[in-house]
C-alpha cells in the first residue's frame, strides 16, 4: 500500500521559540489583533510504501524521531492518508 | 613530536584551515580527515571545526552526525580519545549524541559575529585542564544557532559533574545558564561555540584562543 504522509515538527512546550515570538510581535503592526501563542515549525511531505496503515505510521514516526526532529528540542506529529 | 590532530572536513566546513593553522602554530602535527574516512588511527585529537556542514540543512549538524567519519569519532571518543567540536562541530557532537542538549537559534534571531568574553567555569576537560577557573578569555563567536538548550535533568548533571567549561560574561544568544561550552562525563569530548582558532594571533585581535588550544595539546601529550 502507498500512503501520503505529512510530518509536522514543532518545538516542545517550554522551549523558547524566537521565530514564533517575532511573528507574533509583527502581527499587530499589520492590523491582525487577538493572535496569541504563535509557534513556528516545519512540515515535511513523504510518500511511503508499507503493508498497513500501522506500519506506515511506525515508519514515518521513527524516521521523524531519528532524523526530521531533534528530540531535545522538538516533537514530530505524523498525519497519514492512504492513496 | 607534537600531538597528532585530525581536523574533520565535511562538505560545507569552512574553518578547517584556520583550526589547522592555529594548532600547527602551537606545535601540533595536523592532518585533514575527510568525512568519508572510517578510521582515525594514529590520531591523538579529533577536531570538528566550524562551518555549515551539509549546508545546515534540516538542522545544523543533523546530516553530518550520520557521516561515515562520525562512527569512527564515536569509537575514538569511547576509547578515551580527545574530541573537540567548535561551533558547527559542537552542533554535530550534540546531534550525534556525544554531548547532551542541543543548540537552538539565537534568542535575537540574528547571526552573531563578534568578539565575546567567556570565563572558564571548569578545568575538568581535555580543553580546560590546566587553565584556572575564572580565567576570562576574549574569543569570537560566529553563529546563528548557538543558544544552548537542555532539559532540567541534563542541566543538573552538567552542574553535578562540573561539566560546564565556559560561560559567557554577557550572554549573547540566550544560552541556558550562559553556557558557551560543555564536556562529556569523562571530559575527553568537548564542544564550544566560540572559535579559539580565530583568537590565535595578535594580528587577529586576541591570542586568548591559544590558552585553550595550547592546554588541549599539552593535556593530550600528557595522556599519550
Amino acid at each position: 500500500m502507498r500512503f501520503d504522509a505529512r510530518v509536522e515538527v514543532t518545538l516542545r512546550e517550554g522551549i523558547a521559540d524566537p521565530e514564533g515570538a517575532t511573528i507574533e510581535r509583527a502581527l499587530p503592526a499589520l492590523g491582525f489583533l487577538g493572535v496569541h501563542e504563535v509557534r513556528a515549525g516545519r512540515s515535511f511531505r513523504l510518500v511511503l510504501d508499507a503493508d498497513s496503515e500501522a506500519a506506515a505510521r511506525e515508519l514515518a514516526q521513527s524516521l521523524a524521531d531519528r532524523l526530521l526532529a531533534n528530540p531535545v528540542l522538538e516533537r514530530a506529529a505524523v498525519e497519514l492518508a492512504a492513496r | 613530536m607534537g600531538a597528532r590532530v585530525g581536523v574533520v572536513v565535511f562538505p560545507g566546513t569552512n574553518c578547517e584551515y584556520d583550526a589547522a593553522t592555529a594548532l600547527a602554530s602551537l606545535g601540533a602535527d595536523v592532518r585533514y580527515v575527510w568525512h568519508h574516512t572510517a578510521s582515525l588511527e594514529g590520531l591523538d585529537v579529533v577536531v570538528l571545526p566550524g562551518g555549515f556542514a551539509h549546508g545546515d540543512y534540516l538542522r545544523p549538524g543533523a546530516i553530518a552526525s550520520f557521516s561515515e567519519v562520525m562512527g569512527a569519532v564515536v569509537e575514538f571518543a569511547a576509547s578515551g580519545g580527545a574530541v573537540v567540536g567548535i561551533c558547527n562541530g559542537f552542533q554535530v557532537l550534540c546531534e550525534a549524541g556525544l554531548l547532551p542538549g542541543a543548540l537552538q537559534k539565537n534568542a535575537g534571531l540574528t547571526f552573531l559575529c563578534e568578539p565575546t568574553e567567556v570565563v572558564v567555569a571548569s578545568s575538568r576537560s581535555v580543553l580546560t585542564s590546566g587553565v584556572a577557573v575564572g580565567t576570562p578569555l576574549t574569543i569570537p563567536i560566529n553563529h546563528f544557532s548557538g543558544s544552548y538548550v537542555c532539559d532540567a535533568a541534563t542541566l543538573a548533571s552538567l552542574h553535578d559533574g562540573d561539566r560546564v567549561l565556559l560561560r559567557y560574561t554577557r550572554n549573547p544568544n540566550g544560552s541556558m545558564d550562559d553556557i558557551a561550552g560543555i564536556a562529556n562525563e569523562a571530559g575527553n569530548v568537548v564542544g564550544l561555540m566560540p572559535h579559539p582558532e580565530r583568537a590565535s594571533s595578535a594580528l587577529l585581535g586576541s591570542t586568548d584562543g591559544c590558552v585553550l588550544l595550547g592546554a588541549l595539546l599539552s593535556n593530550v601529550r600528557a595522556m599519550v
